[in-house]
């Protein structure tokens, strides 16, 4: 299993907050715009499933994954 | 399996079996033909979208446009009207990414994580005068319906005490049962108390989001208005149906109760259940008009088309959630969409699963015995309404 590598796009990103909510330890929300402003794009093997379930559950599809299987 | 449906345009499915079932209607079409010919009252034609992966394909599509005046409603006959000015959920970019994005700050995991004791505390008074009220009390007016609103009215900056016209007014503006002439004077009424605090605030700001977006500095006083006017009906009345609606799915599904009784723990999957499960955006939200010509799931819908989206199908759709039907508050979320999806996903959604990851466990706490007073079948429910919900939920405890 290759580990993740995890890219944003803050563009596209509609600030829902769904990847603050479920990886904190990866996302969080800029302060004044609310959109996404990624903490680690490889991150460790514990947070795969919080990681993946973000990239699913972003409705504005702003959260890539590589390294998913 | 079910029947084939008739492949002449319907008018949209709204007849359920029981409060909590979609309208059966929907299942069928999903099943054969999930983009359908939607016939509106207005006498257009248009198409209704039910599977979840095509609900989601329509949302995240910039061809499907927001724009007010180019969207045939399924259920009103009103004529397609601009969005008034600020009030972004009508709007499309690059509108409506600058005034979201003005928003979009106070609303982030962290700002409503700072909000969680006070919700607690209004939390905690809404049941006290729910007790005070004796049994059978009304659990939407005692509890389910000021929550939200409160909260909405503390968050904006707009006095409580005027809770009962605006929550009247908002109702009789949203409701497909409405005269057009009485939901024009609603929303006047509604439109002349919000630009009497917009005014107030832009002479003397306070701590809140309607005095930031102001003070912020791009704004003018009407644009202001149409967001705090979108904030304000946005708000209340999601947030009050699925309490309302969330607590009469737990209370007849008592397995599922004494589960979420036993373990609180359970409390954020099964908000996720609920908002699945109940779905209140019915219908006249999620509709977009196409831009351009558009293959959708074999179909081409004509540039200039409405396209209604089933949030309620789309989150009963079997391909996605294993047993769509029962209710089963341990299931991994999933792609539901009762938050809607792409660059209009809701805005207040973590607000609101706040308020509801606090309300209902609080609930459950202060009421042990909590039960229906009345039989599901003489609840009054909120049918021809955008945003489902309860009227009336008396219990007992
Ligand atoms: C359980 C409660 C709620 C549900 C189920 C809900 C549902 C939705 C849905 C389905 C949409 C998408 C509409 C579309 O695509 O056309 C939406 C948009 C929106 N919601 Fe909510 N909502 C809830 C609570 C709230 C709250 C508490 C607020 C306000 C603070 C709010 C503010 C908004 C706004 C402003 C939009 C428009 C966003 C945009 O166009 O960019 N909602 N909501």
């Amino acid at each position: 299993m290759t580990r993740l590598r995890v890219e944003t796009d803050p563009v596209l990103c509609a600030g829902s907050g769904m990847c603050a909510l479920l990886a904190p330890e990866v996302f969080d929300q800029d302060e004044k715009e609310g959109t996404v402003v990624l903490i680690d794009d490889r991150p460790a093997e514990e947070r795969r499933a919080a990681v993946l379930a973000a990239a699913e559950r972003c409705p504005a599809g702003a959260i890539r994954v590589a390294g998913a299987d | 399996m079910t029947e084939a449906p008739s492949r002449r345009p319907a008018p949209l499915p709204t007849e359920r079996a029981t409060p909590l079932d979609p309208p059966t209607g929907l299942a069928p079409l999903r099943e054969h033909q999930p983009v359908s010919p939607l016939a509106h009252p207005d006498g257009t034609a248009g198409w209704l979208v039910t599977s979840n992966a095509l609900v989601r394909e329509v949302l995240a599509d910039p061809r499907f446009s927001s724009r007010s005046e180019l969207i045939h409603s399924p259920m009103r006959t009103d004529p397609p009207t601009p969005a008034p000015r600020g009030v972004f959920i009508g709007m499309d970019a690059p509108e409506h990414p600058r005034y979201r994005k003005l928003l979009t700050g106070q609303f982030t995991v962290r700002r409503i994580r700072q909000l969680t004791d006070r919700i607690e505390q209004i939390v905690e008074q809404a049941l006290d005068a729910t007790e005070a009220a004796g049994q059978p009390a009304d659990l939407i007016q005692t509890f389910a319906l000021p929550v939200p609103s409160l909260l909405i009215c503390e968050l904006l900056g707009v006095p409580y005490e005027s809770h009962e016209d605006f929550e009247r007014w908002t109702n009789v503006m949203s409701s497909a049962g409405s005269a057009l002439a009485d939901a024009q004077a609603a929303e006047a009424a509604l439109t002349a108390f919000l630009a009497g605090i917009v005014a107030d605030k832009r002479a003397r700001p306070t701590d809140d989001v309607l005095s930031g977006v102001i003070h912020e500095g791009s704004l003018d006083d009407e644009e202001a208005l149409g967001i705090a006017l979108m904030l304000l009906v946005a708000g209340h009345e999601t947030t009050s149906g699925m309490l309302g609606l969330g607590t009469l799915a737990l209370l007849t599904h008592p397995g599922q109760l004494a589960l979420l009784r036993e373990d609180p723990a359970l409390i954020d999957g099964a908000v996720e259940e609920l908002l699945r499960y109940v779905t209140i955006a019915q219908f006249d939200v999620g509709v977009r008009a196409a831009l351009e010509d558009v293959e959708l799931g074999g179909r081409l819908i004509r540039a200039g088309d409405s396209v209604s989206v089933s949030f309620i199908a789309a989150n009963r759709d079997p391909d996605v959630f294993d047993d769509p039907d029962t209710l089963d508050i341990t299931r991994p979320p999933g792609r539901h969409v009762a938050f809607g999806h792409g660059a209009h996903a809701c805005l207040g959604q973590q607000l609101a699963r706040m308020e509801l990851r606090i309300a209902f466990p609080a609930l459950l706490r202060r009421f042990p015995g909590l039960r229906l007073a009345v039989p599901l079948a003489e609840i009054p429910i909120r049918s021809e309404m955008p945003v489902y919900g309860a009227y009336r939920l008396p219990v007992a405890w």
